[in-house]
């Protein structure tokens, strides 16, 4: 894309290129509890709000829990709002999340993922956010600090969409990227404002509207009130890809629902989330380089689940493996190989499926983990049978 | 107890009109809002209560105190300044008992 647009390349952490996008958001109620791996990017905007630098109210508040909720009522008061968390502060959050969604407020959250106690565990995987998926809140996960950066933009689109009005979870790898710095193009705020939905934002507790919020739903209404989130986020999909698109014209860069690559030709391929795609990438390069037909599939917005896109991409392929850094114990595998797993349920020709659990608090996935979990789909290919539905990749006997 | 309260949602929670059938996701205002502001004074929930507030007016002050704290805006003055709760909508709580300073309201059972 040949766009022409001032961007200032700047060397920032994965933390640091959230709280640079929250700045040039322009938002107006941050509220905070801190928690590793996130702390530093609600440090570094209560630093921007006691220079000035960003005219917010920042509420620093005693845990998580409050956290989301002066959020949630900041956002129905019409304010543009931000937190971050992770592992147990999401946790914390959780009775919360499910409120935000189906009170419809727009709330923006960082994840800096981590995996959950026990045994406590500061590194990371995607147990945190996983265990959220079922909330109504709209999931993208980042692969590396630029999407990091631009994903916390394009989250405030989407959520204020009038159509849309959801709150969305912005998810960057604990440390891998939330500590590691990368160079990062920061564009300048006029432009950012012009991307952006118009502030004021719909003020539902104004003293002129007094609308009661947060209602009781009997049985003859809870089913309703709920169903309207879940249509809310179905009409997401289009919007999500306009955000992207819009984003891609007018600061060169968009990344769709999913990035894949080497599939037009391939017999298997591999998905994966997050940063530990990108090792994957690299392993799938090399065995392409040694003929094997193996694609490439990263998931990046994970709820609403892509499952038209994806169906589209890999339907008549032989084996597709699901890596994930997440578990659902007592399952039959992990939450992205159920999910991935059910495109097919309806097809009479469809591909196999293999879950590959890995890289659990914080284990490194290194390149001899993907040369296995590759190996191991094309033999299942050449078989045209999965022996083992679930493998463990990297756990010691 | 639900029937009560389909009856109030229906009345007054998501509706816009006080009509009996129930309305499809497409017809009330979305995020779980009741968009008509005061709409609860068409709710009766003194049905609710088990002791009721009663004032001795040889002991009241008209201070007001008991106005300022009843949660429901039950306890209201009358013409010749005194208080008297609006039965319609006190639940019985005995807040506004606690709060007289000169402990001129007595709870009352309501079963006899
Ligand atoms: S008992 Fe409670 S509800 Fe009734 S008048 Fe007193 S304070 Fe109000
Ligand atoms: S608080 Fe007691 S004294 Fe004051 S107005 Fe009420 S009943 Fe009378």
């Amino acid at each position: 894309m040949a766009v022409q647009v001032q961007q200032k390349r700047t060397a920032l952490t994965g933390n640091y290129a959230v709280a640079e996008a929250v700045k040039l958001a322009d938002v107006d109620v941050i509220a905070a509890y801190p928690i590793t791996p996130q702390t530093t990017i609600v440090e570094k905007l209560a630093e921007y709000v006691a220079d000035g630098i960003i005219d917010a109210e920042y509420i620093p508040v005693e845990s998580e829990h409050s956290a989301i909720s002066a959020c949630l009522g900041a956002s129905l008061a019409g304010a543009r709002t931000f937190t971050a968390t992770a592992s147990q502060g999401l946790a914390l959050m959780h009775e919360i999340l499910f409120i935000t969604s189906v009170l419809r407020a727009p709330v923006v959250m960082a994840i800096a993922n981590r995996s959950l106690s026990a045994p406590l565990s500061i590194w990371n995987d995607h147990s945190d956010s996983m265990a959220e998926r079922d909330t109504g809140w709209i999931q993208i996960w980042a692969a590396n600090a630029q999407e990091v950066f631009d994903s916390v933009l394009q989250a405030y689109r989407i959520a204020e969409d009038r159509d849309v009005l959801l709150p969305v979870m912005v998810n960057l790898d604990g440390y891998i990227l939330s500590h590691t710095v990368e160079p990062v193009l920061v564009p300048e705020k006029k432009l950012v404002e012009e991307y952006l939905p118009p502030k004021p934002l719909w003020n539902r507790l104004s003293v002129k509207t007094a609308y009661t919020l947060g209602v009781v739903g009997p049985p003859e209404y809870y089913f309703e009130m709920k169903y309207q989130a879940i249509d809310a986020i179905e009409r997401s999909r289009s919007k999500i890809k306009e955000a992207d698109e819009v984003y891609g014209e007018m600061f060169g860069r968009s990344y769709g629902v999913m990035e894949h690559h080497f599939m037009d030709d391939a017999e298997v391929a591999l998905i994966a989330m997050g940063s530990v795609a990108e090792t994957a990438y690299t392993a799938i390069k090399r065995w392409r380089e040694r003929g094997a037909k193996v694609g490439f599939v990263r998931i990046r917005v994970f709820r609403p689940f892509p499952a038209e896109e994806l169906r589209d991409l890999l339907k008549g392929l032989k084996v597709i493996g699901i890596l994930d850094r997440a578990t659902s114990p007592g399952s039959l595998g992990g939450p992205a190989f159920a999910e991935v797993s059910t495109i097919f349920v309806n097809e009479r020709q469809r591909p196999l499926v293999k879950n590959y659990i890995a890289g659990l608090g914080g284990r490194d996935v290194p390149f001899s983990g993907f040369d296995y979990m590759i190996q191991r789909l094309l033999e299942a290919a050449e078989k045209e049978e999965v022996d083992v539905l679930c493998e463990y990749v990297g756990l010691r006997e | 107890m639900l029937e009560l309260l389909g009856e109030h949602i229906e009345k007054q929670g998501c509706g816009k009109v006080a009509e009996k059938k129930l309305l499809g996701w497409r017809e009330i205002p979305i995020g779980a809002m009741n968009d008509r502001p005061g709409s609860s004074a068409e709710y009766h929930i003194g049905a609710w209560r088990t002791f009721r507030p009663v004032v001795d007016h040889e002991k009241c002050t008209r201070c007001g105190l008991c106005w300022i704290y009843c949660p429901d805006a039950a306890m209201q003055p009358r013409e010749d300044g005194y208080y008297e709760p609006n039965l319609d909508y006190c639940k019985g709580c005995g807040i506004c008992a606690n709060s007289c300073p000169v402990g001129a309201i007595e709870m009352v059972s309501e079963v006899r």
